[in-house]
């Protein structure tokens, strides 16, 4: 039997998860030794790939792209898992809820730019009027909050998905935590 | 005590249990180790029934009533950890993490929050209400404490600490609902408070990160209400 494939996903998080899960550091090889990882920032694949097993996906979703991309993911996943308090409460990206994207904007390129920086039109994503956590866009199979969960906990609740149980995952972490 | 005050005999989750008259379901079962969660009361404080998590059932009645404020009465058949029960006490938490922005990891009160610790105990791993992210605003114009409203959940433990401990009534609550919003005097900045004495009290009774110690950084805001109940005690004493 080939081994289920696993994916790791970046929205709108600081990465801070996904560091947190190369801190399992030797326990990675154990992990990968039964997992395939066919998508991920870790890795050099542009499309997400037609069928994932298991996908941790970090961050809120802020963006025009954070959503097209997210739906995308969820179409081809079995299982999505909200990785962090970004992706399950959208957390410090929401921050931004209580101005208008405009004000947004203009604090970010204009009033904090030395000598006068210009809000770019290319290549950037349109920011959402709302940033919100991956739950509110498409369905989410499991929440591991934390601000990142740690190590341990992410490698807990891998290591019992792939023994096809159920992580108890109140009793490994919080928000915030 | 009175010498007169009655004892009454009830069961809790199957336990038959007694109790003075004067005692509340809530008393009598963390006085038999039967857990209740709470976030608005105290021991030392007088008891209000707002947060509603400590809802229990009691046999014969349709309502869900608050233990903490509901006596014991003769017979009484109560439950504190049913099915409904739990899924109810889960929504209330949803709800107050979802009227305003309780952000953990930035929070002066992460780790030290009850708020926070009752959602982990309660085995809450994400919110399914939408969040409503209001703009409120953070009071610092007071040179020792700040008081975030991002934080409160109208609790009302620094009302009534201030008001009936400390004797100030420094706090109260103005508005209705969604609107109600903690205000020190006649809704002014806490730092041009002419009643407010300093006295940190409302801080460190606080459940949440919403009232604070200035200078404090994330994570550091550790409260320590073990005054009440010593202040209680004492003041019993006192009054003997």
């Amino acid at each position: 039997m080939s081994k289920p494939t696993f994916a790791t996903i970046w929205l709108d998080g600081c990465s801070g998860c996904h560091m947190s899960f190369l801190d399992m550091d030797e326990r990675l090889v154990e992990i990968l030794d039964q997992v395939d990882l066919v998508y991920s920032p870790l890795v050099d694949v542009k499309e997400y790939p037609e069928v994932v097993d298991i996908a941790l996906v970090e961050g809120a979703v802020s963006t025009d792209e954070d959503r097209a991309k997210i739906r995308k993911i969820r179409a081809h996943t079995k299982t999505l898992i909200s990785l962090g308090d970004c992706a399950v409460t959208s957390n410090v990206p929401a921050m931004r809820n209580y101005f208008p994207v405009d004000s947004v904007m203009k604090r970010a390129y204009v009033e904090n730019a030395a000598g006068g920086g210009v809000i770019p039109e290319r290549g950037l994503p349109k920011l959402d009027p709302r940033v919100c956590p991956v739950h509110e866009v498409v369905h989410v199979d499991l929440f591991i909050p934390g601000c990142p969960p740690s190590a341990d906990t992410i490698h807990a609740a891998l290591t019992e998905l792939l023994a096809g149980r159920n992580p108890d995952i109140a009793a490994l972490t919080r928000f915030g935590a | 005590m009175p010498t007169s005050v009655k004892v009454k005999t009830l069961r809790i989750d199957g336990r038959d249990v007694s109790a003075r008259e004067d005692q509340t379901i809530l008393e009598v079962a963390r006085e038999n180790d039967i857990w209740i969660p709470t976030l608005c009361h105290l021991d030392g404080l007088s008891p209000v029934g707002a947060c509603r998590l400590c809802l229990v059932e009691i046999k014969g009645s349709t309502k869900l009533l608050p233990a903490c404020v509901t006596a014991v009465e003769e017979g009484m058949e109560v439950s504190t950890q049913t099915e409904g029960l739990e899924s109810y006490r889960r929504m209330i938490l949803e709800l107050l993490f979802s009227e305003r922005n309780h952000v953990c990891s930035i929070c002066k009160s992460n780790g030290h929050c009850e708020m926070q610790t009752l959602a982990q105990r309660l085995g809450l791993t994400h919110i399914h209400f939408p969040y409503r992210y209001p703009s409120l605003p953070v009071d610092l114009s007071h040179e020792l404490f700040g008081m975030d409203h991002n934080r409160c959940i109208l609790c009302t433990r620094c009302v009534r600490v201030c008001a009936e401990i400390e004797g100030a009534h420094v706090w109260d609550v103005m508005g209705r609902g969604v609107d109600a919003r903690i205000i020190c005097d006649l809704n002014q900045p806490w730092g041009t408070s002419e009643t407010c004495t300093s006295c940190g009290k409302c801080v460190h009774v606080c459940p949440t990160g919403a009232l604070f110690e200035r200078g404090r950084s994330a994570s550091e805001m550790d409260k320590r209400p073990e005054f009440l109940p010593y202040l209680t005690l004492m003041r019993r004493a006192g009054g003997e």
